[in-house]
């Protein structure tokens, strides 16, 4: 379990790339700074390719869970 | 404008396609500016009809591996077969393109698996691409070539353009990247 609440939840459970990271980018936009976004994902790529995706934009990966073969991820809009 | 990531997209095949529309799409996504130039055959990937038609070759993809997708693989008889197929061989053999039919057929058990995978189809791409911003040029002088006018091709594109144009474009930016496909 996270420690963090999140303000929105974005499943993308069986969608593979480049799916996660650019519905992630747009649910991110419905956001306001400082607010949390959910993501779950089952793509592996996602492990690698949501931290890319903020270490490039700027969005903090608050927190990453690992479980039951799906990656969950928190990320603060900057 | 601080990088900007230009595309050249040359062919038109179902498989070729899908590179330059997920490079660009996320790369526009991680807030680089983004353009893809549509030339040959990549012209067919915008190509209103043609876009919908795109196909796998068979022939000449040793690469190629036995395309079964699982819920194929999942149905009684075929499945069966399929799995003993795929345990024969390691791919489609080169033969097997001459015959009428294959590469309709390598073509929809390709659609099927990308579907069962969960990965976009080549319009959905497309849109993704046009929501991000990408530029989308198609290619003036092949466009003359193929006989292909502005209105064949779908909407939302750049102005045709040519190579200096887009040389010129990508040289604009401070970080300027290149990638052939």
């Amino acid at each position: 379990m996270a420690s963090v609440t999140a303000d929105k939840t974005l499943d993308t459970s069986g969608l593979n790339c480049p799916l996660p990271v650019l519905k992630t980018k747009k649910a991110l936009e419905e956001l306001q700074s400082g607010q949390i976004l959910e993501v779950i994902s089952t793509d592996p790529g996602s492990k690698a390719d949501i931290p890319a995706f903020c270490q490039r934009t700027g969005h903090e990966l608050v927190e990453t869970v690992e479980e039951g073969g799906k990656y969950i991820f928190y990320i603060k809009k900057k | 404008m601080a990088e900007r990531l230009a595309i050249i997209a040359t062919k038109g095949t179902l498989d070729w396609a899908y590179p330059p529309l997920i490079l660009a799409s996320t790369a526009a996504s991680l807030g680089v500016e983004t353009a893809i130039f549509f030339t040959f055959y990549g012209l067919n990937i915008i190509h209103k009809e043609k876009m919908e038609h795109l196909k796998i070759a068979p022939v000449a993809n040793p690469a190629m591996p036995m395309v079964f997708p699982p819920s194929v693989k999942k149905t009684p008889v075929a499945g069966q077969l399929a799995s003993l197929m795929e345990s024969i061989f390691p791919g489609p053999p080169q033969l097997m393109g001459v015959i009428p039919g294959m590469t309709d057929f390598m073509t929809a058990m390709m659609k099927k698996m990308f579907k069962d995978h969960g990965v976009a189809s080549i319009p959905e791409l497309i849109e993704l691409c046009k929501e991000a911003d990408v530029k989308l040029i198609p290619c003036q002088m092949t466009m003359e070539l193929f006989g292909y006018k502005y209105e064949d091709l779908i909407d939302g594109l750049e102005p045709p353009g040519g190579a200096a144009t887009f040389i010129n474009y990508v040289l604009e930016a401070d970080k300027p990247m290149i990638i052939f496909v």
